[in-house]
């Protein structure tokens, strides 16, 4: 594991990355094939939202971007000039975190479990603090610090897990459904953050969503995915595309107000 | 205190006093991990260990028990991956497996009497150079803790963002149990089959009902087991009786104070 004694603040200068693009990518689990010739590019400073009916692999993509399944094609994270971006950094916001609820863990501990080595029993010294601090203030959730984490909100919690992915300063953040056991005013506030660190940070953010309101008011562009990628453009133009009405019969919206997670 | 005149009760509090804190802080992932009837199942293989160890005429005990102890616990782990069946199963398979094994082995002759101080325990019995190795096991055995507590820290709360993270969860966790195998085979021998679990688990499970930090949970953790050693070391002399027992009473004792002190909290 690297060493992540500090933030390392990611400067996006001219030599930093630029788009990362999907070729042919294909996933087959147990003989079932996921992703078949999935092609996209995902854009620095763009919010890319990947929409598509349950089961359409769309945690499967996410998956093989994480490095986390073996795919075939290639996955390549590119500069401005069309070199190849060593050492990309992708920050992770799950679409739901299971865990012990009962824990004795902070959200401090929690946090500076990844930025240090010195076991958080022994305590977390004030420079980690600090760091910590830093990292939920740019996910607007400092006051959670000394609270335990079972003990935080569905939207608190996902500020915190916001916060843990950047950092470091990811290239790409990639959030996972992030809507379950959040109402749909915490959901806007925290697409509107996580736009703003896109324009700040000049990220490239892949959001999977099933919340067309949202993504049609937060996404640059709108990728539908059923297997692989069917239409790809702005919010209007696919949800004014033939692919999505069929992926999407309007029956099925009509009926569809409740979000069911995919998994 | 006039009991700890004599050496071999000054060797058993010297003992309780390296062995508690050891496992009282193993103890606090255990049960984060929810893995107490996984570290039961482990302490039954002792007997399976040793009985091994015999027939293939191993002359130090302690190496069999190891051995056969970190063997055992990574198939238990490596098969609940496997998910092809649920943990609790997996575990009680192990477990009464391990127990069987041991005992037809150890039994043959119908000699397993020899060995029943195994599933007791005999702290009083412990001598100078035993104590120099678990001196040394312990320092080993935190090193490696220290090392290692973030990672687990992470992967207890959830894998996939450990994994997310970097963190090689799979990696980390027969490490965990493997440190937890040879840990708890170290103080079979002195705390018995029977009662080792307890120490493991019952002062990681005290404190965490009166902790909200993972500093407190290490320390109350660490504390309490401590202080059930001392006490239940002192009881047992009085009282003429186990000591193992005695230590897992008070632990036991602990623990349903700060149930009650958690729930007043609340």
């Amino acid at each position: 594991m690297k060493s992540e004694e500090h933030i390392h603040e990611h400067e996006h200068g001219g030599c930093a990355l630029c788009r990362i693009e999907l070729n042919g990518v294909g996933v087959s689990i147990g003989g079932d094939q996921l992703l078949k010739d999935v092609d996209l590019h995902i854009h620095c400073g763009q919010l890319t939202a990947l929409v598509g009916p349950n089961g359409a692999g769309k945690t499967t993509l996410i998956r093989a971007l994480l490095n986390e399944v073996p795919y075939t094609g290639s996955i390549r994270h590119m500069d401005a000039d069309g070199k190849d971006f060593p050492g990309v950094r992708i920050g992770y916001v799950p679409q739901q975190l299971p865990f012990d609820r009962q824990m004795p863990v902070t959200v401090c501990d929690f946090l500076a479990s990844t930025l240090t080595r010195r076991p958080v029993w022994l305590g977390v010294s004030k420079k980690v603090k600090d760091k910590v601090r830093e990292a939920l203030g740019a996910a607007k959730a400092e006051a959670m610090i000394d609270k335990r984490l079972g003990a935080l909100s569905g939207g608190e919690l996902q500020r915190v897990l916001l916060a843990m992915a950047l950092m470091p300063l990811p290239d790409l953040l990639v959030l996972d459904e992030p809507v379950s056991g959040v109402d749909q005013n915490g959901l806007s506030l925290f697409l509107q953050l996580v736009c703003e660190l896109k324009e700040k940070h000049h990220m490239a953010i892949l959001l999977v969503s099933h919340d067309w309101e949202l993504v049609r008011r937060y996404a640059d562009r709108v990728a539908l995915l059923e297997k692989s990628i069917l239409c790809d453009g702005s919010p209007e133009e696919v949800f004014s595309s033939p692919e999505f009405s069929r992926a999407f019969p309007p029956a099925f919206l009509a009926g569809s107000e409740t979000k069911e997670p995919e998994q | 205190m006039e009991i700890f005149q004599y050496s071999f009760i000054r060797y058993a509090l010297y003992a309780l006093l390296l062995l508690t804190p050891l496992l009282s802080l193993l103890g606090t992932m255990a049960v984060n991990q929810r893995m107490a009837f996984f570290s039961d199942a482990l302490g039954h293989s002792a007997l399976a260990g040793l009985g091994i160890g015999l027939l293939l005429g191993i002359e130090n005990e302690l190496i069999s028990l190891i051995v056969f102890g970190v063997l055992w616990a990574v198939c238990i782990i490596s098969i609940n991956h496997s998910g092809k069946s649920s943990a609790d199963t997996t575990i009680s398979v192990f477990s009464s497996t391990g127990i069987a094994l041991g005992l037809l082995i150890l039994s043959r002759g119908g000699s397993f009497s020899k060995y029943s101080s195994l599933l007791a325990g005999d702290i009083l019995a412990i001598s100078r150079t035993d104590l120099i190795w678990l001196a040394v096991a312990l320092v080993i055995g935190i090193a490696l803790w220290v090392m290692m507590y973030n990672r687990l820290l992470l992967t207890a709360v959830n894998p996939a963002l450990a994994g997310s993270r970097g963190i090689r969860t799979r990696l980390v966790e027969y490490a965990f149990v493997a440190l937890v195998a040879v840990d708890v085979m170290l103080a079979i021998r002195w705390v018995g089959v029977l009662l080792i679990n307890a120490l493991l688990i019952l002062p990681a499970a005290a404190a965490r009902n009166i902790s909200r930090t993972a500093a407190q949970h290490a320390l109350f953790s660490v504390l309490i087991g401590i202080v059930s050693g001392v006490a239940g070391l002192i009881t047992a002399c009085r009282l003429d009786t186990g000591v193992g027992a005695a230590v897992v009473l008070w632990a036991a004792l602990f623990y349903a104070l700060t149930l009650l002190i958690g729930r007043f909290r609340k």
